[in-house]
């Protein structure tokens, strides 16, 4: 495996001289790839890509997301992702293609200000998102403490193969649902929720630090008193949603 | 006519002719903005607050095929010696449009249609070349909300004061002197976004001060550059404080 170069750049940063093929948050000039946001740049080989280090969350078709209801009509409803644009669920999504406006009322499903699950269906920058709750583990969220952080520190969170989110899960006793959109439900005793938090508030703010999951592993077991192990990498599976990234 | 530089070539206050005043930029100092800035430059404290992309209000306004940059300039009522009204101006809204057309190039507004990005730039003190310390400020905010910029935009307004090139106008020397050249550019990409001239200049003069600007607004840069390093890897202990 190349060696990986990491280096912090700014918009308009020359990140590698040359002819390199378009990556995530560059862009291409005569003399090489130029970064378009503040962030870490990763030279693997011929594979460059920039890491955000701030930004809004920009939906992507098979992402799972955490939204609230904000309006419903007879057809669809609209839900806040977190996003430049509310997305919005089908009443055909949930009811099936039979769906009529007479005979069923979106209300009794998901209501104004319920939390929902959801996977992104479909977006392009030309139409708004669209969800969908058809799939295991999505739908209303009936219980649990609700908490932001930025949508570009997801995947650090979730960490490889889902390993950091696992690791605080099994410390804390919860059960944590990341959406990609930076908003997170926390399920479990309320007393086991702080320390949840606590560690997840401690990878929001370390995000860009290496050796994150060592000092998130040593700060729970500190906490709750015992040796936390970090959990096997197990092979890719159909239900790890989030591919999370590398450290 | 107020003597404005002195014998040994030195200016009112105790600069010398292509010296700058000291330039202290923060960002990300507000909590409730996507992204922010704060700039002291000489005796201007500026303010610089970015929403977006965000959805566009009112709806007419948004554009099918790219982000609407919005931005307003606006300045305190105590920014000036004299209560200066709190309503725009017609300086104001010319700034604001001035500051707008000098980020659009800088931004992808592309990646965004149909949304709006807002960037409200707030003067709490003046003096003199607030402008480009407002752009500054800006593109600093915009870099720190994590929108897509081809390049940051920096700038420094030079001058003529007693028939000698000047860099960094102050408010004096603007008010008193002859030519105020306020110049606004994309420094990798050596690319000029703004440039506005109130006075007349020779060829050569033109020549002198506007390279003196190129000069003097790359090390601006270098002062950016520095401070989102420390905004962006420096941020780490703040939520333990706290």
């Amino acid at each position: 495996m190349a060696k990986v170069l990491r280096k912090f750049v700014l918009p308009g940063d020359l990140i590698v001289k040359g002819n390199y093929p378009p990556a995530p948050n560059t862009y291409q000039m005569d003399d090489g790839l130029h970064s378009l946001k503040v962030g870490l740049s990763e030279i693997e080989g011929r594979n460059v890509r920039v890491i955000p280090l701030a930004g809004r969350y920009v939906p992507r078709p098979d992402d799972l997301v955490v939204g609230v209801v904000i309006d419903l009509n007879a057809f669809a409803w609209s839900v806040d992702i977190n996003s430049f644009f509310p997305a919005f669920l089908t009443a055909t999504d949930v009811f099936g293609k039979r769906y009529s406006p007479e005979s069923e009322d979106l209300s009794s499903k998901f209501d104004i200000g319920d939390v929902i699950i959801a996977r992104v269906a479909a977006y392009d920058r030309s139409k708004d998102p669209m969800l969908t709750v058809a799939g295991p583990k999505l739908g209303r969220v009936n219980g649990g403490y609700l908490m932001k952080i930025s949508p570009v520190k997801v995947p650090r969170l979730i960490g490889r193969r889902g390993s950091m989110s696992k690791m605080i899960e099994e410390a804390t006793g919860t059960r944590i649902t990341i959406g990609q959109n930076g908003i997170i439900v926390i399920n479990g005793e309320p007393s086991r929720i702080p320390l949840a938090v606590k560690a997840i508030e401690m990878v929001e703010t370390q995000a860009h630090l290496a050796g994150l999951s060592v000092s998130v592993q040593n700060f729970l077991s500190k906490e709750t008193g015992r040796v936390v192990r970090k959990p096997q990498e197990g092979p890719p599976q159909s239900d790890d949603f989030n591919s999370g990234e590398s450290e | 006519m107020t003597q404005l530089i002195s014998k040994k070539n030195l200016r009112l206050d105790g600069r010398k002719l292509d010296e700058l005043r000291p330039i202290k930029l923060t960002v990300g100092v507000l909590k409730n903005a996507d992204g922010s800035a704060y700039i002291e430059w000489g005796r201007n404290k500026i303010m610089a607050g970015v929403y977006g992309p965000k959805e566009c209000h009112p709806k007419h306004m948004a554009l099918p095929d790219r982000a609407l940059l919005k931005c307003r300039y606006h300045m305190a009522p105590f920014s000036v010696d004299d209560r200066k009204p709190p309503q725009p101006s017609r300086r104001e809204i010319e700034l604001s449009k001035i500051i707008r057309e000098a980020l659009s190039p800088a931004i992808v507004l592309e990646d965004f249609p149909r949304t709006a990005i807002e960037v409200y730039v707030e003067v709490l003190q003046s003096d003199g070349s607030s402008r480009i310390a407002s752009i500054t400020a800006a593109s600093a905010a915009l870099a720190d909300a994590g929108i897509p910029m081809r390049d940051l935009v920096v700038g420094c307004a030079v001058g003529k004061v007693q028939d000698k090139i000047v860099a960094d106008v102050s408010d004096t020397e603007d008010k008193e002197g002859q030519v105020d050249l306020p110049v606004a550019f994309m420094p990798n990409l050596n690319l000029i976004t703004l440039l506005q001239s109130d006075g007349a200049l020779t060829k050569d003069e033109f020549e002198k001060a506007f390279k003196l600007a190129l000069e003097k607004g790359r090390y601006v840069y270098e002062i950016v550059r520095d401070a989102l390093l420390e905004g962006f890897v420096g941020r780490k202990n703040e939520k333990e404080g706290n």
